[in-house]
């Protein structure tokens, strides 16, 4: 649905996306996410045809849009990241006018006007001037607008941000929802956020995608080298020294408190321990109260990504 | 085409909020009032509202008075980002443009119309010449047209609105006060080009009653020029 080949954006001097290709297949929803600054608004802004791209092609249901901007702009809902409306107008007032630029008679208007309210939560505001609005209103009108015209993939730019955790979890209930019946493209910087929502994501940094797939898979090649986490009560360094022993098992911190050991365990590649962990317990009586595998979690995986691209950035 | 007309619909509800209108609209009838009263409503005047509308009055108070209205246009809604909304909805920069000029053009007509009260007056008391008075709204809304377009050209150049509006005040001062200026210091072909140059030229010959083509069509294509200029200024924000 959305086809992205070696885009490129420079500022004069300043690279913001450099070189970037993804395809998004119709029905997914897609995460797009990365620091501040690391090029999702700009490539957000190029497939929305906002903005020229300086060199490379980007396609949305099969239109360019750089030669067939009107068409790729009928095809789109966009919600730009500050959720920008005219403070003077009053919801609906806006929202009709938003449906006459998309071509929609009166008929239409009041349906789809009716259908955004009902999904975006708009019942009690949908009479109220925007300027009296909150951010988290604001957003919703945003979206509704966005969704007005019923267009086969929404591009969502930061849609949840400067919401509360309130808000938020409706934003994200209502993305999820949307996502049964458009393509989405969504930027965001909350990692929880994205492996929630998200089919496939595309981690961008420094304007370069970093990784792209699903949120398992980028777990899954961080979590090779897993945790194993377990609380026992006994003597420190014999329990050190017994689990250190057992096959596999890489290495092992501890932590005493109150009696009790907290043990932080990395073991081989594909190695599972807990089996001999378990008996080494019971043999020695040890009383064992937790064991649990630590998942890694994309927040590493994001944390580890970026910080090898500012080593090799250094190293340059 | 319907676009254009939703953006001018919504231009106008703009206009009831806009502090800066209703400043506008005020003192710009009131100052008509007070000309009126001094250089028109007089025993034995002429039945006509050329007292009022005659000279560098009328021309340079407009040019202010528009100016502000003009400057807004474009440059607020880059500066609120409803520019990327609106560039991003299947809208042609034309539309936009044309939207943007209708909006603030009814907002002129509607001022316009409150003067309209001192031609009644002159009428109930004396013997008013239609035909002219047709001829000086024509000059008026010839004149107000290309103030706004040069205001609406510049500003689809700036987010800043005061920027936009000091730039069309300068310039248009350029090309009404001070080419006249000009004029009046040569003799002979350059004399006449100034003077040509002059948007106050055209204005005040057709003041005095003098409906020629020439003059008109000053206006007419000056405000297309502008209008297209505009156009492509927005339009370079996709290429840039």
């Amino acid at each position: 649905m959305i086809s992205v080949k070696n885009l490129t954006k420079r500022y004069g001097p300043v690279l913001a996306v450099s070189d970037i290709s993804f395809e998004v297949q119709a029905g997914q929803i897609v995460g797009f996410l990365g620091p501040n600054g690391a090029g999702k608004s700009t490539t957000i802004r190029i497939l929305t045809c906002y903005q020229p791209a300086t060199s490379g092609q980007a396609t949305i249901a099969g239109y360019d849009v750089f030669t067939q901007s009107v068409q790729v702009r009928r095809q789109i809902g966009y919600l730009p990241e500050s959720a920008p409306l005219y403070p003077e107008m009053r919801v609906r007032e806006y929202l009709h006018f938003r449906g006459k630029l998309h071509g929609l008679d009166r008929a239409a208007r009041d349906a789809a006007i009716a259908r955004v309210t009902d999904r975006c939560w708009l019942g009690e505001f949908i009479n109220r001037p925007i300027g009296q609005l909150s951010k988290g209103m604001r957003q919703r009108v945003g979206l509704a607008d966005a969704m007005l015209h019923n267009p086969k993939v929404l591009i969502l730019d930061e849609p949840t941000i400067g919401l509360d955790p309130t808000q938020i979890q409706e934003q994200r209930k209502l993305i999820t929802e949307l996502g049964k019946s458009h393509t989405i493209l969504f930027s965001s910087h909350t990692l929880s956020e994205v492996e929630r929502l998200c089919s496939h994501v595309i981690v961008i940094a420094s304007g370069r995608i970093l990784a792209s797939g699903t949120p398992e898979k980028l777990r899954q090649s961080v979590s090779a080298g897993s945790r194993l986490i377990a609380e026992m009560k006994g003597p420190a360094e014999e329990i050190r020294r017994g689990v250190s022993a057992i096959a596999g098992v890489k290495k092992v911190d501890l932590d005493g408190r109150d009696g009790w050991q907290r043990l932080s365990i990395e073991a081989g590649d594909g190695q599972d321990v807990r089996e001999p962990i378990f008996a080494l317990s019971a043999a020695r009586g040890w009383t064992m109260r937790e064991m649990r595998r630590e998942v890694a979690s994309l927040e590493d995986f994001f944390v580890k990504i970026t910080a090898e691209q500012r080593a090799q950035s250094g190293k340059r | 085409m319907r676009n254009a007309v939703a953006i001018m619909q919504r231009e106008l509800i703009a206009y009831f909020f806009s502090p800066i209108a209703y400043v506008v609209l005020v003192l710009f009838l009131g100052l008509c009032g007070y000309l009126f009263t001094e250089f028109v409503f007089k025993p034995g005047g002429e039945a006509s509202l050329r007292g009022l509308l005659d000279g560098w009055t009328m021309p340079i108070m407009l040019l202010f008075f528009l100016s502000l209205l003009g400057m807004r246009l474009l440059s607020e809604e880059f500066r609120n980002g409803t520019m990327e909304t609106l560039l991003t909805a299947p809208v042609t920069e034309v539309e936009i443009v044309l939207g943007k000029f209708l909006g603030v053009g009814a907002f002129y007509l509607a001022m316009l119309a409150g003067t309209l009260a001192y031609a009644v007056l002159v009428a109930v008391f004396g013997d008013l010449d239609v035909m002219l008075l047709a001829c000086h709204y024509l000059a008026l809304i010839l004149l107000g047209g290309l103030y706004l377009s040069v205001g609406l050209f510049f500003s689809a150049w700036t987010r800043n609105q005061l920027v936009a509006g000091l730039l069309a005040i300068v310039f248009l001062l350029v090309f009404s006060v001070l080419s006249q200026l000009v004029a009046n210091q040569f003799e002979g072909w350059v004399r006449a080009v100034f003077q040509h140059l002059s948007i106050v030229t055209h204005y005040s010959e057709m003041i005095r009653g003098r409906l020629a083509l020439d003059h008109v069509l000053y206006f007419v294509t000056t405000t297309a020029f502008f209008l297209f200029a505009a156009t492509k200024v927005l339009e370079s924000r996709r290429w840039r």
